[in-house]
């Protein structure tokens, strides 16, 4: 014992190989452990929280505007303890903070739960255990990530509550609306916090992202080829890539909105007449913005996704116990639509005044990602067929994803022909496309990523039985909320409008609107049930075992409750790929990645066969010449 | 134990060492995204300008000047690289004090060929083919100050003998990072010579 005390230089850790559960820490202040961490995983569970704060502001604030569009008669003088003054006098939400509250939840889902509650968390926590190393590249450069988002999260926190308001031109921002803060009140002050946020948001991004891709390319464990990586880690990697070639160009955009709002320049505007008064602005074009702003907009819908795709493609193989069907398709497919997404963003554009014939260009590659993301659906249900499966809440929620992405991505089909898309834009047809494929899809990832690895965080196992009344109920509120919008949609009903009451054509919709409210309102209490059940967990759950799923990858191989530097010995090796389930001849249904072949002659394939019999071989010839 | 413990150690040097330096990868990264940013910002150019509405005007000669002086900077500095290699410690500090100095005369080459821009009559504000000659001359003056703050980091740890042959690492860096900015400069230039 104590033979083994191993310094790694590089990254300052001692670790012991006995007393594994305590080494290190007592050198750590409460603040070096738990606020300026540098290690990987308290920094993802930094995210992860920061995430689920947000994802119920944002949640909070749809249960508000549903509550609009819903009921729009209701008397909502009891929210003015909370809304102040965006409670007019009539006792109805203001129309401006309707705008304000429809870009706060935009912007808050995608960037701030979905993008860094998603990657952040997960990306942070996984690298470094699953290939195999002590933590990431530069844990300084992670948590300088990690507090820029913080940063960023108490700007537009604060924004909420300013006398003007939030931001309110949609989480697109687009100029005229935006650049110009006597537009409405919400692009005044509020815009400008919005764009200092953002700002921060992008350092954030990238900070986080060179991490990853650095992690993943230079300190994988001894094996860890790159066709050994899981599924899980591909996504993280191709994830972090896209951020890191679209995010700049956002940044680019926000720049030049900021000179146009400040200081008076004209990128995007140009020869407008406001209150009968014309601007000084000549030569611009609000189009650009848009060209910019998809550049960035679609990769970020893929950078929102791929992470859940990877969660999902590693729980649902663990939980079927059969091996992921298509390993390199899925990796193909993956590599497919990173590439492909920088390729389709003027399919947002096309009644924006975009030359049709280029148009038809990006309908084109816009119905090509079709094939790789049909792949993946494909593999998701092969890879499920005739399995043993075993239905943990983190399984059903990885089902439901799949369930999102075939309804949601079919309708994306429909939009991505311009033809159609004329009549559909800016309806609620496309609101229920992407709250489906990429809204609900992703936080299903989300939280289906959260259950399977919270034994892994927290060393205590989540309750099962709350986390099947969790899915079910939202499962199911979630279609009946985003279902019936197709119908909106298609009779032409427009997204971010405040009142439809005026027109005749909307009327009929009044019950079915006031439906989606109910529904709506359900599945956002059906989230305390998670609340509850994640925060009780953490201090009261069940202990949990070593490998509670009996998977594959190399987290499973560390002690319950882990110090810095992940695993207190040496860090295992990597001898196969991480989908060794249910192996013929096997002994268990599942074989770690960091058992030899030497030692499962029972299941090996002939090549693994030859390979063993090799190294045998080599090392006989070796100890004879030693002697 | 002493020595299964020098063991442990070499075994993860040798690791680490067939691999690339991680912190030299984050410096490419870092460049990629720096790469991105630029052609966001010139792909807008060429946009605005296909759609009309563009005012013409001289690209300020004194860009001539900045730009051999960013390239005797690179060579400078590459210099310094190459002394460093061969442990020669006096010139490695002159030949970054040589590119630091560079560095600073092209900055104010900078400021003065905005003086001529002004002189033209094309400001900040106003037709965004002037804003935008001066946002990609500021944005790239803005990371040049931050690859001479980096030199400046360099150039410390020269004047304390921790730049020689066996600790290239931040130098390298430092000279990755400063022929890129001088290739982003020269990719500028021709840009802007070309599509004005
Ligand atoms: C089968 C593949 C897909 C196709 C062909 C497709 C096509 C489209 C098109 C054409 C639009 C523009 C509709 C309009 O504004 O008129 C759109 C909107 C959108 N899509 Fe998709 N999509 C696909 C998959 C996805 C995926 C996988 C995600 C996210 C993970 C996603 C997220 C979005 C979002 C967020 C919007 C709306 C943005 C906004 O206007 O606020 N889509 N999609
Ligand atoms: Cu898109």
């Amino acid at each position: 014992m104590g033979k083994a005390k191993l310094e790694d230089k590089n990254q300052n850790i001692s670790v012991e190989d006995h007393g594994a559960e305590h080494d290190h820490d007592h050198h750590q202040s409460f603040i070096t452990k738990y606020i300026f961490s540098t290690d990987h995983k308290t920094i993802a569970k930094q995210y992860l929280i920061t995430g689920i704060f947000w994802a119920f502001i944002g949640g909070m604030l749809s249960v508000i505007f549903r509550l609009q569009l819903g009921f729009p008669d209701m008397e909502l003088e009891w929210l003015r303890p909370l809304l102040g003054k965006w409670i007019t006098e009539t006792g109805k939400l203001d129309p401006e903070f309707y705008l304000a509250l429809v870009t706060m939840h935009g912007t808050i889902m995608v960037f701030f739960v979905l993008t860094a509650g998603l990657s952040g968390t997960f990306s942070n926590f996984l690298i470094p255990l699953q290939i195999g190393a002590r933590d990431m590249a530069s844990g300084f450069m992670n948590m300088l990530s990690y507090w820029f988002f913080f940063a960023s999260s108490v700007v537009m926190f604060f924004s909420l509550f300013i006398e003007t308001g939030p931001a309110s031109g949609g989480w697109v921002v687009y100029p005229p609306l935006s650049a110009l803060p006597q537009a409405i009140s919400g692009s005044g002050l509020g815009m400008t916090l919005w764009l200092i946020a953002m700002a921060l948001f992008i350092a954030s991004t990238l900070l986080g992202g060179i991490n990853y891709i650095t992690t993943i390319i230079n300190l994988r464990t001894e094996g860890m080829s790159f066709t050994r990586l899981p599924l899980t880690i591909w996504a993280f990697l191709l994830t972090a890539i896209l951020g890191l070639l679209s995010f700049p160009v956002l940044f680019a955009a926000a720049l030049l909105l900021i000179f146009d709002r400040s200081f008076g320049t004209s990128f995007f505007l140009s020869e407008i007449f406001i209150n009968g008064e014309a601007l000084p602005n000549i030569g611009g074009s609000p189009i650009l913005y848009q060209h910019l702003f998809w550049f960035l907009g679609h990769p970020e819908v893929y950078i929102v996704i791929l992470p859940a795709f990877g969660i999902t493609s590693e729980i649902i193989a663990t939980n079927s116990r059969k091996p992921i069907f298509g390993y390199r398709a899925m990796i193909g497919s993956l590599l497919a639509i990173t590439v492909l997404s920088f390729l389709v963003w003027a399919h947002h554009m096309f009644v924006s005044g975009l030359n049709p014939f280029l148009g038809s260009v990006f309908v084109l590659f816009t119905l090509i990602i079709a094939i790789p993301s049909a792949v993946k659906v494909f593999n998701y249900l092969t890879t499920l067929w005739r399995g043993n499966i075993v239905f943990t809440p983190a399984m059903l929620f990885s089902i439901g994803l799949v369930s999102f992405f075939i309804s949601g991505g079919l309708t994306g089909i429909f939009l991505g022909n311009s033809a159609i898309d004329i009549q559909l834009h800016d309806t609620y047809f496309v609101v229920a496309h992407f709250h489906l494929v990429m809204g609900s899809a992703a936080f299903f990832g989300m939280m289906a990523g959260v259950y399977h690895w919270f034994p892994k965080m927290f060393g205590r196992m989540m309750d099962a039985r709350m986390g099947y009344v969790h899915f079910w109920l939202t499962f199911i509120g979630i279609y009946l909320v985003f279902f019936p919008m197709h119908y909106l949609g298609i009779a032409g009903f427009p997204r971010r409008y405040y009142s439809f009451t005026n027109f005749d054509a909307f009327n009929i919709f009044t019950d079915l609107n006031s439906f989606i409210s109910v529904a709506a309102i359900l599945t956002f209490a059906a989230q305390l049930v998670f609340a509850f059940n994640f925060f009780y967990s953490i201090f009261r759950g069940r202990l949990a075992p070593l490998n509670p799923w009996r998977s594959n990858t190399l987290e499973w191989t560390t002690p319950r409750f882990l110090g810095h530097g992940n695993w207190p010995g040496e860090i295992p090796k990597v001898y196969r790929w991480p989908y060794d389930y249910s192996k013929p001849g096997a002994r268990e249904d599942f074989i770690p990645q960091n058992v030899p072949l030497s030692v499962t002659p029972e299941s090996n394939l002939p090549s693994e066969k030859e390979k063993v019999d090799a190294e045998n071989r080599r090392t006989k010839e070796k100890s004879v010449n030693e002697k | 134990m002493k020595i299964k413990t020098l063991e442990n150690i070499e075994i993860i040097r040798d690791r680490k060492e067939s691999s690339i330096n991680p912190r030299k990868f984050i410096v490419w990264l870092f460049i990629a995204t720096i790469v991105m940013l630029f052609a966001a910002l010139t792909s807008a150019y060429l946009v605005k300008q296909g759609e009309g509405n563009w005012l013409h005007f001289e690209i300020p000669d004194m860009f001539w000047v900045t730009s051999v002086v960013i390239i005797l900077s690179s060579i400078s500095m590459q210099f310094a690289y190459i002394s460093a290699k061969k442990d020669n410690i006096s010139w490695i500090r002159g030949c970054l004090l040589i590119t630091m100095v560079l560095g600073l005369a092209f900055l104010a080459g900078q400021y003065l060929s905005w003086g001529e821009l002004v002189r033209q009559d094309v400001f900040f504000v106003g037709n965004p083919a002037g804003s935008f000659i001066y946002v990609l001359t500021g944005l790239h003056a803005v990371h040049l100050i931050s690859g001479i703050i980096f030199l400046a980091i360099v150039l410390y740890s020269a004047f304390k003998y921790r730049i020689h042959a066996k600790n290239l690492n931040s130098l390298e860096m430092s000279v990755t990072y400063w022929h890129f900015l001088g290739g982003l400069w020269l990719y500028l230039f021709f840009f802007l010579k070309i599509y004005h």
